[in-house]
């Protein structure tokens, strides 16, 4: 594993990494990069494919928000061979979604450079929008020097989104080239680490100067982290006593309206038809009329409750906890909240972690001889 | 609750459960009317959603029965059911459905015998457990 660190211009992180990223886009091998920026139509961020170094002037990883979960445009960009390298600039969760993806075989790693970037959190969508609206001015500044510096994390009466809050991988372990900030000293510097082989390939082409990752990270690290457990576990405790009965997950589901925003926001949703959009849910009309004379009543459409269990049992070994879902949700139903709290659940008793490498298997896709005998049987008389 | 019957879907696959199923009516065991067979070929052809299916409309336990470890007729159908019943046995306890209402059981073509027993013990088990919240819930 190889270090550098970068000079930094009165803590103007943006242009550093603008100028880390032109210099990337100008090795010979790497054919395009795709990174978050500013679009010229409004303040919005979106991810953007560049082949052009003089178009990354609105380049801008550290904006609190991420519209979608990039590692869907990094599957269509891999789905076949491109032809050239892409170096693709993600956020931690995103990373882990598109080795899930990989493994889903839904996505090919070879003609990609993952380039992962320090995550400080993001606000909720429709926060985002209102919170920087029409305002002129360098929001993501504000933003980044009062993340790392400590301050917390409250704008406009905003706070970050849950899933952020919760998020015990703010690291981009699985990248090939990292990009530090957390114990590092960003007024002057920012930390250039690889992870793998095709990273180090990638950081012998740049001209950076060997360093040393300074003494304060693995801390820094490590106290974040701590707080985001904490946050996920008392997260965890709240949601589940709001759906440990059938009646307390209706109520959780009441609004939801089976738009399924959330499956299509979900970067590890893996199918290509879903199959509650098949002729299997349409139903014949006299069943519905059944089932209301069954019951007395029912609320329509019907099947809500049961699609978001089923899509628990679908993915939730896959679930990286990225929060699109709720960011997706019209009815901002807390449905990340939910998935994480059984996906923490599904994933441990299979000793998995969503995105933690391309080498394990999916769960559900291998087994074993002689496993889980304590499923089998009915127990004693 | 003293006169509470409880309904059990039984997915069972074709070449061992079923047939024994079949010899246990054969052998004139008699086994209680409480559980609704349903035949597949392979206990590997249960999508977690056949099991929560049941259990939100209403049915007050499942079982899933199969052949034996290394007897499935399609070589691997029963691992995969395995490994699909434990994701179903972490997630459905989350949400108010006991342990109990979800079972897995190997049972092989000779084996009308046991799987006679095999209902007669889960229909006394669910009499005490009591019927399923979905009965009377609006599913929504």
């Amino acid at each position: 594993m190889k270090t550098a660190k970068i000079n930094v211009k009165d803590g103007d992180l943006l242009t550093t990494l603008r100028d880390f990223f032109r210099s990337i886009l100008r090795l010979e091998d790497i054919g395009a990069i795709l990174v978050p920026q500013h679009l010229s139509a409004k303040n919005v961020v979106m991810p953007t494919l560049v082949t052009d170094p003089k178009q990354l002037n609105g380049t801008d990883p550290l904006a609190p928000v991420f519209p979608l979960n990039a590692a869907k445009i990094v599957s269509r960009l891999t789905r076949k061979p491109m032809g050239a390298k892409v170096a693709v600039v993600l956020r931690p969760c995103e990373i882990r979604a598109f080795v899930e993806l990989v493994k889903l075989k839904q996505g090919r790693i070879e003609e990609v450079v993952l380039v992962g970037v320090d995550c400080l959190g993001a606000f909720k969508n429709g926060d985002y929008i209102q919170i920087v609206g029409k305002k002129e001015g360098d929001f993501t500044s504000r933003f980044y020097k009062d993340a790392l510096s400590g301050k917390k994390l409250t704008l406009e009466g905003f706070d970050l989104a849950p899933a952020c809050k919760a998020c015990e991988n703010p690291v981009p372990n699985g990248a090939d080239i990292l990009i530090g900030l957390f114990g590092v000293d960003t007024n002057n510097q920012l930390l250039i680490q690889t992870r793998t082989p095709k990273g180090e390939s990638l950081y012998d082409n740049l001209d950076l100067s060997d360093s040393e990752e300074p003494s304060e990270r693995p801390g820094a690290i490590e106290s974040l982290v701590h707080e985001r457990t904490a946050y996920r576990d008392k997260m965890f405790a709240e949601t589940t006593e709001a759906t440990n009965s059938l009646e307390k997950l209706n109520t959780y589901f009441a609004e939801c309206i089976n738009c399924y925003n959330c499956r299509v926001a979900c970067p590890v949703c893996y199918c290509k038809e879903c199959v509650f959009v098949t002729d299997v849910f349409n139903h014949d009309p006299v069943q519905y009329l059944r089932w209301a004379n069954r019951k007395g009543a029912i609320k329509m459409p019907t099947d809500t409750v049961f699609y978001h269990i089923t899509r628990i049992a679908h993915m939730s070994t896959s679930c990286v906890g990225c929060g699109q879902c709720t960011n997706a949700c019209p009815n901002d139903i807390p449905v990340m909240e939910l998935f994480r709290a059984v996906s923490y659940h599904t994933q441990k008793a299979f000793e998995y972690e969503a995105g933690r490498s391309i080498e394990d298997d999916l769960p559900l896709s291998v087994f074993r001889e002689d496993e889980l005998a304590e499923v089998v049987g009915i127990g004693k008389a | 609750m003293t006169n509470f019957e409880p309904t059990i879907i039984a997915f069972v696959c074709n070449w061992c459960t079923y047939t024994a199923a079949d010899l246990a009516g054969t052998a004139r065991l008699g086994y209680p009317a409480n559980v609704r067979l349903i035949r597949i070929m392979c206990t590997g052809m249960i999508d977690p959603k056949y099991v929560i299916k049941a259990l939100l409309e209403g049915a007050d336990a499942v079982l899933v029965s199969g052949c034996h470890p290394g007897d499935c007729h399609y070589i691997n159908g029963n691992f995969k059911a395995r490994r699909r019943i434990k994701l179903l046995k972490e997630i459905l306890p989350r949400f108010g459905f006991k342990d109990e209402r979800l079972r897995l059981t190997w049972i092989g073509a000779s084996d009308g015998i046991e799987f006679a027993e095999t209902i007669h013990m889960m229909v006394a088990q669910i009499k005490t457990l009591g019927p399923n919240e979905a009965r009377t819930t609006m599913v929504i």
